[in-house]
C-alpha cells in the first residue's frame, strides 16, 4: 500500500528542447488508454528512478484539459537543485517507461470570476498553459502577463501569442520592461480573480501588492505544493512485535512498520481518521507531526504519533506496535 | 440476466418493500452494539460480490420507482434541484462518471457510446436513447447534473472547492433526511453542518473537511449515515415536514415492524476533474423492521443500539416519539447473546 494518489504507468512519447534551459515532456499511458480529465493549474508527481534513489518531483500540466491522449509538461533545468530537473534532462529519453501520480489540483479556477487575471514568472507559465487553454475553449475572460528574463527564455511566449493574441502581454528583463503591478492591480473590473505562478519573491510582491490595494483574500491565488512528506531516514524499535525498522527517505513511518510484517489499521492513510494511532513508549529526539488528527497539545505531550503521514528526527524512538 | 425492477410507491399507498436478496445486501449501519460519530470514512473501493458496493455506483431493485418518485417531487417543487452559475462545467463531470459507472457496472441496461465529443446514452430501464455533444448545453433536455441525476439513485451534492472550504453551489435533492438544498445552497461546510449535535465540539467537522479537501481523483472515499424514517418516504423534506412529520405519531406496538424503517445512507465523496470540484452523492437505502428482523444478529443489534443511544443524538434523528415503542418490541428479539463482529448478518 502507498498513500498519496493512485499511480499512472506511462510511456515518454517525446522528448523536446524548447530553449537552452527548459524541455518539454510528452507521455502516454503504456496500455494504449486515454489519460484521466485533469482541471488547469493541475500537477502530476514523476517518480524518478535515479540509481538507488527515488526522486519523487511536482511538474504541472501544461497541455489543453480537452485533449487526454498525452500529458505534457516542461522542466527547468536547475544545475544547483536536488537532482530532479537534472535528471528529467540527462536521462529521460522517449521510449522510457515511467511511473507518474494521478492529477492534483492545488490552483484551481474560481469558476465564479467574471474575469481571470493571471501574472506569470519563467518557468511559472506552465499552470497557465493549461487554464487558458481550458477558458479560451468555454469562451472565458482572462488576461495573461508573463515577465521572463529574456526573449529567448520566454518559453512558449511566442506559442500563447500566437494562441490569444493581445490577450498576452510580455515583459523582458533585459529590456527593463516591468509589470506596472499597481496600476492593473488597480483598472481591474469588479469580480476580477488573480492568479500568480513563479518565484516565491514575485509571488510575495503580488500577494502583497493584491492586499495593499483592498483585493479581498478569496480573489487572490497562487501556486503552492503541499509540505512534501518524504524526510530524513530514521530507526524505530516496535516493542510489541519486538522488531527494529528503518524508515526510508520516501517512505512513511506506517509504509516501514507494514513493511516489517506488522499490520496496524488504518483507513484514510491521511492523518485525518485516527485508525493508526501509536503510542510512544520512549524518544529521544524530535518530532515532526503532519497529521490533522491530534489536537496540538498530544502534538506537544510526545506520547502519540499518526504513523501514516508524521516522522521523526534523533537518537532513538520506540513505539506501542 | 440483469435486474427485476420493482413496480412499488414510497409515498400514499407505500408499496415499497425488498426482495430476500435485497434484504441480504442491506448496508447495515453498525458495526458493534452501541453508535457514536466517528470520522468513519474509509476508501471506497470495490467490495464483495453481491453487496451494495459490488459497483461503486449502485443500481438496485428499486431504481425505476425511485426515478418515478423524483420526477414526482421535481414536479411539485423545482427547486429540489439547482446549480449555481459557475457550477455547469462540475454538472458535466457528473454525467461523465454517472454514465461511467452505471455502463460499466450494468452494461445489460445502460450503454454509453462516446466519439469525441459526440456522445450516445442508452438506459434502457427507463427507455431513454439520446445523442449529445458532451459540454454543449443545448443538446440536452435538462441542464448536465439535472439530466443524469433524473437517472440515477440518491441525492448528489456538488461542492465548490475554494478558500480552503466547500461550497454547496449545486444539487438534486430529493431523497433527503430532513434538510433542504434550498436552505443549503450556497453555504461552506460549517454552515451547513451547524445544527449536528456534539460532533463539533468534537472537532470532528473541522478534521472531516480537511480530508475532503484533500480528496484526490481516482480515489473517492465513503461512509455510512444513518436515522429512522416512518413509513418508506423517500421525500422526508423539511418542505414537506407537514405531510410526513406526524407519522411518528402513528407508532404503535402492532405496527412497529410494518412501519419503522431503518434508513442508511451510503455517502461517498469523489473529485471531479474537469472542475475540482467534489460530488457527493447521498444513496438512501430504506428497511423496515419486519425485514430487518429476519437476520436475528441485527435484531439483537439495533435493539441494543437504540437502548443505548444518547439523548442528543435520538432527538436529533427525530427517534423520540416511538423510541420507547420501538425499543420494547426490539426487546423481545434479543436473547442477550453475544454478536458477531462486523456488519453482516451471520
Amino acid at each position: 500500500m502507498s498513500t498519496g494518489t493512485t499511480k499512472l504507468d506511462v510511456v515518454v512519447s517525446d522528448v523536446v528542447p524548447v530553449n537552452e534551459l527548459v524541455t518539454r515532456f510528452h507521455f502516454r499511458r503504456r496500455d494504449g488508454q486515454l489519460l484521466p480529465t485533469f482541471s488547469g493549474g493541475a500537477h502530476v508527481v514523476v517518480e524518478m528512478r535515479d540509481g538507488e534513489r527515488t526522486r519523487l518531483n511536482p511538474y504541472s500540466l501544461m497541455g489543453s484539459p480537452l485533449d487526454t491522449r498525452e500529458y505534457t509538461i516542461s522542466v527547468r533545468r536547475d544545475d544547483v537543485g536536488r537532482g530532479g530537473s537534472l535528471f528529467m534532462h540527462r536521462h529521460v529519453r522517449p521510449g522510457m517507461e515511467m511511473v507518474i501520480s494521478y492529477p492534483v489540483n492545488l490552483f484551481s479556477l474560481d469558476l465564479r470570476a467574471r474575469k481571470h487575471l493571471m501574472l506569470a514568472g519563467g518557468i511559472g507559465i506552465t499552470p497557465f498553459m493549461a487554464q487558458t487553454a481550458q477558458l479560451a475553449a468555454e469562451g472565458g475572460n482572462f488576461e495573461l502577463h508573463y515577465t521572463c528574463r529574456t526573449a529567448s527564455l520566454g518559453t512558449y511566449a511566442d506559442v500563447l501569442r500566437e494562441r490569444y493574441d493581445r490577450r498576452v502581454r510580455l515583459y523582458h528583463d533585459d529590456r527593463d520592461e516591468r509589470i506596472e503591478l499597481d496600476r492593473l492591480l488597480s483598472s481591474q473590473p469588479l469580480g476580477t480573480h488573480l492568479y500568480v505562478c513563479g518565484p516565491s519573491g514575485m509571488i510575495g510582491w503580488v500577494c502583497d501588492r493584491a492586499a495593499a490595494l483592498g483585493w479581498p483574500a478569496e480573489t487572490v491565488h497562487f501556486e503552492h505544493f503541499a509540505a512534501p512528506q518524504p524526510g530524513a531516514p530514521f530507526d524505530v524499535t516496535l516493542a510489541v512485535s519486538g522488531k527494529t525498522i528503518r524508515v526510508g527517505e520516501q517512505q512513511s513511518l506506517l509504509e516501514a512498520i507494514e513493511a516489517a510484517g506488522v499490520d496496524p489499521p488504518y483507513l484514510c492513510r491521511g492523518g485525518v481518521c485516527g485508525q493508526c494511532e501509536t503510542n510512544v513508549i520512549a524518544h529521544d529526539g524530535k518530532f515532526i507531526h503532519n497529521d490533522h488528527w491530534l489536537s496540538e497539545q498530544e502534538h506537544r505531550s510526545c506520547k502519540k504519533i499518526m504513523p501514516c503521514v508524521s516522522r521523526f528526527e534523533g537518537g532513538s524512538l520506540v513505539l506501542e506496535r | 440476466m440483469g435486474i427485476t425492477f420493482r413496480n412499488e410507491t414510497f409515498r400514499n399507498d407505500f408499496t415499497f418493500r425488498n426482495s430476500p436478496e435485497h434484504i441480504r445486501r442491506f448496508p447495515f449501519p453498525f458495526h458493534e452494539d452501541s453508535y457514536m460519530y466517528a470520522v468513519n470514512i474509509e476508501p471506497h473501493v470495490v467490495g464483495p460480490k453481491g453487496s451494495v458496493l459490488e459497483n461503486l455506483i449502485d443500481v438496485d431493485e428499486h431504481y425505476v420507482a425511485e426515478m418515478q418518485d423524483r420526477a414526482l417531487v421535481l414536479a411539485e417543487d423545482p427547486l429540489r434541484c439547482q446549480s449555481l452559475p459557475h457550477m455547469t462545467l462540475a454538472g458535466w463531470d457528473l454525467l461523465e462518471l454517472l454514465m461511467e459507472q452505471q455502463a460499466l457496472g450494468y452494461p445489460e441496461h445502460f450503454t454509453l457510446t462516446r466519439d469525441g465529443d459526440r456522445w450516445r446514452w442508452i438506459n434502457r430501464p427507463l427507455g431513454i436513447d439520446d445523442s449529445f455533444t458532451f459540454g454543449d448545453v443545448s443538446t440536452l433536455p435538462y441542464g448536465p447534473m439535472e439530466y443524469i441525476t433524473r437517472q440515477s439513485q440518491g441525492d448528489f451534492c456538488i461542492l465548490d472547492q475554494r478558500d480552503g472550504n466547500l461550497w454547496m453551489d449545486a444539487g438534486m435533492v430529493t431523497t433527503q433526511a430532513d434538510w433542504s438544498l434550498d436552505f443549503d445552497i450556497g453555504m461552506n461546510f460549517f454552515e451547513w453542518h451547524a445544527p449536528v449535535p456534539l460532533a463539533h465540539e468534537k472537532g470532528i467537522f473541522v478534521r472531516a473537511l480537511k480530508f475532503l479537501t484533500n480528496i484526490q481523483q481516482g480515489k473517492p472515499a465513503r461512509r455510512l449515515n444513518w436515522t429512522m424514517t416512518i413509513n418508506p418516504r423517500l421525500d422526508t423534506s423539511p418542505e414537506n415536514y407537514h405531510k410526513w412529520g406526524p407519522d411518528r405519531t402513528t407508532v404503535t406496538p402492532e405496527n412497529v415492524g410494518d412501519k419503522v424503517h431503518l434508513r442508511v445512507e451510503l455517502q461517498s465523496f469523489w473529485r471531479l476533474p474537469r472542475s475540482n470540484g467534489i460530488v457527493f452523492p447521498i444513496r438512501c437505502y430504506l428497511i423496515k423492521m419486519d425485514e430487518l428482523v429476519t437476520q436475528p444478529k441485527w435484531a439483537r443489534r439495533l435493539h441494543r443500539v437504540i437502548r443505548d443511544l444518547p439523548e442528543e443524538l435520538a432527538n436529533y434523528k427525530g427517534l423520540t416519539r416511538y423510541r420507547a415503542t420501538l425499543v420494547e418490541w426490539l426487546s423481545k428479539l434479543d436473547d442477550g447473546s453475544p454478536t458477531s463482529p462486523g456488519f453482516g448478518p451471520d
